[in-house]
Protein backbone atom coordinates (compact mmCIF):
# COMPACT_ATOMS: atom_id res chain seq x y z
CA UNK A 1 0.00 0.00 0.00
CA UNK A 2 2.73 2.31 1.10
CA UNK A 3 4.77 1.70 -2.15
CA UNK A 4 1.59 2.15 -4.58
CA UNK A 5 0.53 5.38 -2.65
CA UNK A 6 4.83 6.32 -2.98
CA UNK A 7 4.13 5.56 -6.57
CA UNK A 8 1.55 7.79 -7.07
CA UNK A 9 2.67 10.72 -5.57
CA UNK A 10 5.54 10.40 -7.86
CA UNK A 11 3.74 9.77 -11.07
CA UNK A 12 1.44 12.75 -10.33
CA UNK A 13 3.87 14.72 -9.09
CA UNK A 14 1.90 16.50 -6.48
CA UNK A 15 2.15 17.21 -2.95
CA UNK A 16 -1.33 16.12 -1.91
CA UNK A 17 -2.16 12.83 -3.30
CA UNK A 18 -5.88 12.34 -3.21
CA UNK A 19 -6.69 9.04 -1.59
CA UNK A 20 -9.48 7.01 -3.15
CA UNK A 21 -12.72 6.82 -0.62
CA UNK A 22 -15.27 4.17 -0.22
CA UNK A 23 -18.20 6.14 0.73
CA UNK A 24 -20.12 9.65 0.04
CA UNK A 25 -22.79 10.75 2.17
CA UNK A 26 -25.27 13.57 0.82
CA UNK A 27 -27.25 16.10 2.85
CA UNK A 28 -30.02 18.12 1.04
CA UNK A 29 -31.08 21.96 2.39
CA UNK A 30 -33.04 24.61 0.75
CA UNK A 31 -33.18 28.26 0.92
CA UNK A 32 -34.96 30.75 -0.82
CA UNK A 33 -33.53 33.99 -2.29
CA UNK A 34 -33.99 36.55 -5.13
CA UNK A 35 -32.01 37.67 -7.74
CA UNK A 36 -31.24 39.37 -10.72
CA UNK A 37 -29.73 38.04 -14.27
CA UNK A 38 -28.10 40.89 -15.89
CA UNK A 39 -24.65 41.96 -17.52
CA UNK A 40 -24.90 46.00 -16.80
CA UNK A 41 -22.88 47.11 -19.97
CA UNK A 42 -25.61 45.54 -22.10
CA UNK A 43 -29.10 46.49 -22.93
CA UNK A 44 -32.31 45.27 -21.31
CA UNK A 45 -33.02 43.38 -24.93
CA UNK A 46 -29.60 42.24 -24.80
CA UNK A 47 -30.01 40.51 -21.42
CA UNK A 48 -33.03 39.29 -22.29
CA UNK A 49 -31.47 37.21 -24.96
CA UNK A 50 -29.18 35.76 -22.48
CA UNK A 51 -31.66 35.11 -19.38
CA UNK A 52 -34.80 35.16 -20.27
CA UNK A 53 -37.36 36.16 -17.51
CA UNK A 54 -34.01 36.30 -15.42
CA UNK A 55 -33.40 39.58 -16.44
CA UNK A 56 -36.39 41.03 -15.52
CA UNK A 57 -34.83 44.59 -13.82
CA UNK A 58 -36.71 44.33 -10.18
CA UNK A 59 -35.45 40.53 -9.65
CA UNK A 60 -37.22 37.47 -9.10
CA UNK A 61 -36.61 34.17 -6.71
CA UNK A 62 -36.53 30.68 -6.56
CA UNK A 63 -36.41 27.65 -3.74
CA UNK A 64 -33.04 26.46 -4.48
CA UNK A 65 -32.00 23.26 -3.22
CA UNK A 66 -28.48 22.84 -2.28
CA UNK A 67 -26.96 18.61 -2.14
CA UNK A 68 -24.01 18.72 -0.50
CA UNK A 69 -21.90 15.36 -1.19
CA UNK A 70 -18.80 14.22 0.90
CA UNK A 71 -16.47 11.48 0.04
CA UNK A 72 -14.61 10.03 2.99
CA UNK A 73 -14.36 6.61 5.18
CA UNK A 74 -16.67 5.67 8.20
CA UNK A 75 -14.71 6.53 11.56
CA UNK A 76 -14.08 3.18 13.03
CA UNK A 77 -15.39 4.32 16.37
CA UNK A 78 -18.19 6.43 15.93
CA UNK A 79 -19.40 4.82 12.23
CA UNK A 80 -19.77 8.04 10.68
CA UNK A 81 -17.98 9.82 7.27
CA UNK A 82 -18.92 12.89 9.12
CA UNK A 83 -21.00 14.32 11.81
CA UNK A 84 -24.27 14.78 10.08
CA UNK A 85 -25.19 17.24 13.09
CA UNK A 86 -21.91 19.13 12.65
CA UNK A 87 -22.86 19.25 8.64
CA UNK A 88 -26.19 21.12 9.29
CA UNK A 89 -24.92 23.88 11.25
CA UNK A 90 -21.77 24.49 9.04
CA UNK A 91 -24.56 24.20 6.06
CA UNK A 92 -26.68 26.81 8.11
CA UNK A 93 -23.56 28.78 9.12
CA UNK A 94 -22.02 29.11 5.41
CA UNK A 95 -24.78 29.14 3.30
CA UNK A 96 -28.60 29.37 4.96
CA UNK A 97 -27.79 32.68 7.28
CA UNK A 98 -25.62 33.98 4.28
CA UNK A 99 -27.97 33.21 1.35
CA UNK A 100 -31.84 32.71 2.35
CA UNK A 101 -34.59 35.29 2.46
CA UNK A 102 -32.32 37.71 0.88
CA UNK A 103 -31.69 39.25 -2.43
CA UNK A 104 -28.44 37.78 -4.20
CA UNK A 105 -27.10 40.87 -6.33
CA UNK A 106 -27.59 43.39 -3.38
CA UNK A 107 -27.14 41.25 -0.44
CA UNK A 108 -24.56 39.05 -0.88
CA UNK A 109 -21.08 39.71 -2.34
CA UNK A 110 -19.70 39.14 -5.02
CA UNK A 111 -22.88 38.87 -6.66
CA UNK A 112 -22.73 42.79 -6.54
CA UNK A 113 -20.14 42.34 -9.29
CA UNK A 114 -20.46 39.12 -10.41
CA UNK A 115 -24.22 37.61 -12.14
CA UNK A 116 -25.91 35.42 -9.50
CA UNK A 117 -26.26 32.75 -12.48
CA UNK A 118 -26.78 29.02 -10.68
CA UNK A 119 -23.26 28.09 -12.16
CA UNK A 120 -21.41 31.09 -10.07
CA UNK A 121 -23.86 30.71 -6.89
CA UNK A 122 -22.93 27.20 -7.22
CA UNK A 123 -18.84 27.86 -7.23
CA UNK A 124 -19.75 30.09 -4.39
CA UNK A 125 -21.09 27.84 -2.18
CA UNK A 126 -18.14 25.24 -3.08
CA UNK A 127 -15.62 28.05 -1.99
CA UNK A 128 -17.37 28.69 1.21
CA UNK A 129 -17.50 25.17 2.03
CA UNK A 130 -14.27 23.70 1.16
CA UNK A 131 -11.84 25.11 3.68
CA UNK A 132 -14.54 23.83 6.62
CA UNK A 133 -14.89 20.47 4.59
CA UNK A 134 -11.46 19.35 3.93
CA UNK A 135 -10.50 17.14 6.95
CA UNK A 136 -7.90 14.05 6.92
CA UNK A 137 -10.75 11.45 6.42
CA UNK A 138 -13.88 13.41 4.64
CA UNK A 139 -13.76 16.03 2.34
CA UNK A 140 -16.30 17.64 -0.11
CA UNK A 141 -16.90 15.91 -3.15
CA UNK A 142 -19.80 17.90 -5.12
CA UNK A 143 -22.40 20.13 -4.91
CA UNK A 144 -25.59 19.91 -6.48
CA UNK A 145 -27.69 23.32 -6.90
CA UNK A 146 -30.98 23.06 -8.19
CA UNK A 147 -32.18 26.60 -9.50
CA UNK A 148 -35.19 24.97 -10.45
CA UNK A 149 -36.52 21.09 -10.67
CA UNK A 150 -35.35 21.94 -13.97
CA UNK A 151 -32.15 23.45 -14.14
CA UNK A 152 -28.91 22.18 -11.62
CA UNK A 153 -25.46 22.37 -11.48
CA UNK A 154 -22.70 19.71 -10.50
CA UNK A 155 -19.59 21.34 -9.15
CA UNK A 156 -16.03 19.63 -7.64
CA UNK A 157 -13.61 22.54 -7.52
CA UNK A 158 -11.09 23.50 -10.50
CA UNK A 159 -9.19 20.73 -11.34
CA UNK A 160 -6.05 20.06 -9.49
CA UNK B 1 -18.65 22.32 -14.32
CA UNK B 2 -21.92 20.81 -15.45
CA UNK B 3 -24.86 22.08 -16.17
CA UNK B 4 -27.94 20.22 -16.56
CA UNK B 5 -31.19 20.96 -18.34
CA UNK B 6 -34.95 19.01 -17.92
CA UNK B 7 -37.19 18.41 -20.55
CA UNK B 8 -40.52 16.73 -21.04
CA UNK B 9 -41.77 15.11 -23.86
CA UNK B 10 -44.67 12.51 -24.65
CA UNK B 11 -44.78 9.46 -27.04
CA UNK B 12 -46.20 5.89 -27.49
CA UNK B 13 -43.83 3.18 -28.53
CA UNK B 14 -44.42 -0.84 -29.24
CA UNK B 15 -41.82 -3.08 -28.04
CA UNK B 16 -41.59 -5.82 -31.02
CA UNK B 17 -39.36 -7.31 -33.13
CA UNK B 18 -40.88 -8.37 -36.37
CA UNK B 19 -37.91 -11.02 -36.95
CA UNK B 20 -39.38 -12.59 -33.75
CA UNK B 21 -42.42 -14.64 -33.56
CA UNK B 22 -45.18 -13.83 -31.76
CA UNK B 23 -44.45 -16.64 -28.80
CA UNK B 24 -40.95 -15.06 -28.58
CA UNK B 25 -42.31 -11.27 -28.47
CA UNK B 26 -44.76 -11.98 -26.19
CA UNK B 27 -42.11 -14.16 -23.38
CA UNK B 28 -39.42 -11.28 -23.84
CA UNK B 29 -41.39 -7.77 -24.15
CA UNK B 30 -44.43 -8.81 -22.32
CA UNK B 31 -47.27 -6.25 -21.58
CA UNK B 32 -45.08 -3.84 -23.38
CA UNK B 33 -45.72 -5.76 -26.75
CA UNK B 34 -49.35 -4.90 -26.40
CA UNK B 35 -50.59 -4.45 -31.00
CA UNK B 36 -51.71 -1.23 -30.79
CA UNK B 37 -48.79 0.19 -28.44
CA UNK B 38 -48.61 2.48 -25.14
CA UNK B 39 -47.10 5.50 -23.53
CA UNK B 40 -45.23 7.18 -21.51
CA UNK B 41 -44.54 10.91 -20.16
CA UNK B 42 -40.90 10.70 -20.99
CA UNK B 43 -38.01 13.54 -18.92
CA UNK B 44 -35.00 14.25 -20.78
CA UNK B 45 -32.27 15.58 -18.65
CA UNK B 46 -29.56 16.85 -21.16
CA UNK B 47 -26.01 17.76 -19.12
CA UNK B 48 -22.63 19.81 -21.18
CA UNK B 49 -19.58 20.07 -19.39
CA UNK B 50 -17.69 23.35 -19.16
CA UNK B 51 -16.79 26.41 -17.52
CA UNK B 52 -18.73 29.97 -17.03
CA UNK B 53 -18.10 32.53 -19.44
CA UNK B 54 -16.44 35.20 -16.84
CA UNK B 55 -19.13 38.20 -18.20
CA UNK B 56 -22.01 36.20 -18.02
CA UNK B 57 -21.53 33.74 -15.82
CA UNK B 58 -23.26 31.20 -18.03
CA UNK B 59 -22.09 27.80 -19.52
CA UNK B 60 -24.45 28.03 -21.91
CA UNK B 61 -27.41 30.36 -23.31
CA UNK B 62 -30.40 28.71 -21.91
CA UNK B 63 -32.19 29.95 -24.65
CA UNK B 64 -29.66 28.28 -27.26
CA UNK B 65 -29.78 24.69 -24.95
CA UNK B 66 -33.71 24.79 -25.55
CA UNK B 67 -33.23 25.68 -29.34
CA UNK B 68 -30.22 22.67 -29.70
CA UNK B 69 -32.84 20.11 -27.96
CA UNK B 70 -36.32 21.54 -29.35
CA UNK B 71 -34.58 21.15 -32.94
CA UNK B 72 -32.73 17.74 -32.33
CA UNK B 73 -34.81 15.94 -30.03
CA UNK B 74 -38.28 17.12 -28.79
CA UNK B 75 -39.52 18.47 -32.58
CA UNK B 76 -38.72 14.52 -33.81
CA UNK B 77 -40.53 13.00 -30.34
CA UNK B 78 -42.88 15.23 -28.71
CA UNK B 79 -46.42 13.55 -29.07
CA UNK B 80 -45.00 10.91 -31.12
CA UNK B 81 -45.78 6.98 -32.04
CA UNK B 82 -42.05 5.82 -32.60
CA UNK B 83 -42.93 2.67 -34.20
CA UNK B 84 -44.79 5.04 -36.97
CA UNK B 85 -43.55 8.44 -37.16
CA UNK B 86 -39.54 8.53 -36.56
CA UNK B 87 -37.29 7.59 -39.24
CA UNK B 88 -35.37 5.48 -36.91
CA UNK B 89 -37.90 2.94 -35.44
CA UNK B 90 -39.80 2.74 -38.41
CA UNK B 91 -37.71 -0.24 -40.38
CA UNK B 92 -38.30 -2.34 -37.41
CA UNK B 93 -35.64 -1.03 -34.89
CA UNK B 94 -37.22 -1.62 -31.20
CA UNK B 95 -37.76 1.48 -29.24
CA UNK B 96 -36.81 0.10 -26.15
CA UNK B 97 -36.10 2.97 -24.30
CA UNK B 98 -32.15 1.99 -24.29
CA UNK B 99 -32.54 2.93 -28.15
CA UNK B 100 -34.42 5.92 -27.61
CA UNK B 101 -31.53 7.46 -25.04
CA UNK B 102 -28.84 6.31 -27.53
CA UNK B 103 -30.77 7.83 -30.70
CA UNK B 104 -31.89 10.87 -28.60
CA UNK B 105 -27.95 11.33 -27.66
CA UNK B 106 -26.70 10.80 -31.55
CA UNK B 107 -29.58 13.23 -32.91
CA UNK B 108 -28.00 16.20 -30.35
CA UNK B 109 -24.08 14.97 -31.43
CA UNK B 110 -25.02 15.75 -34.83
CA UNK B 111 -26.61 19.14 -34.30
CA UNK B 112 -24.27 19.83 -31.64
CA UNK B 113 -22.36 23.40 -32.76
CA UNK B 114 -18.45 22.96 -32.90
CA UNK B 115 -16.94 22.78 -28.60
CA UNK B 116 -15.21 26.03 -27.55
CA UNK B 117 -16.47 28.10 -30.75
CA UNK B 118 -19.50 31.11 -30.05
CA UNK B 119 -23.06 29.82 -30.67
CA UNK B 120 -25.95 32.11 -30.46
CA UNK B 121 -25.89 34.36 -27.09
CA UNK B 122 -23.30 31.56 -25.52
CA UNK B 123 -19.69 32.29 -25.83
CA UNK B 124 -17.81 29.14 -25.96
CA UNK B 125 -19.80 26.48 -26.89
CA UNK B 126 -19.60 23.19 -24.15
CA UNK B 127 -19.26 19.61 -24.82
CA UNK B 128 -22.52 17.49 -24.43
CA UNK B 129 -21.39 15.39 -21.64
CA UNK B 130 -24.37 13.39 -20.59
CA UNK B 131 -28.20 12.52 -21.79
CA UNK B 132 -30.44 10.84 -19.02
CA UNK B 133 -33.78 9.26 -20.16
CA UNK B 134 -36.53 8.66 -17.74
CA UNK B 135 -39.18 6.35 -19.17
CA UNK B 136 -40.94 6.70 -15.90
CA UNK B 137 -39.89 7.69 -12.40
CA UNK B 138 -38.85 4.05 -11.73
CA UNK B 139 -36.70 3.30 -15.28
CA UNK B 140 -34.11 5.82 -15.92
CA UNK B 141 -31.43 5.17 -18.48
CA UNK B 142 -27.73 7.29 -19.00
CA UNK B 143 -25.85 7.31 -22.07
Amino acid sequence: MYLVSTLEHLCKGVKEARPAFAMRITRRVDFSASHLCAIPSLSQEENQAIYGDGANPHGHGHNYVLEVTLEGEPDPVTGMVFDLKELKSILQREILDVMDHRHLNQEVPPFDRIVPTVENVSREIWKRLWPKLNLSNARLHQVRLYETEDLFVDYSGEPA
Amino acid sequence: MTLTHRYRFSASHRLYNPALSEWENREIYGRCSNPYGHGHDYILEVSVEGSPDAASGRIIASGDMDLLVHDGVLRVYKGKNMNLDIDTFVNGRVPTTENVAQDIRERLERGWPAEGEPFGYTARMPSLSGVRLFETAKNIFDI
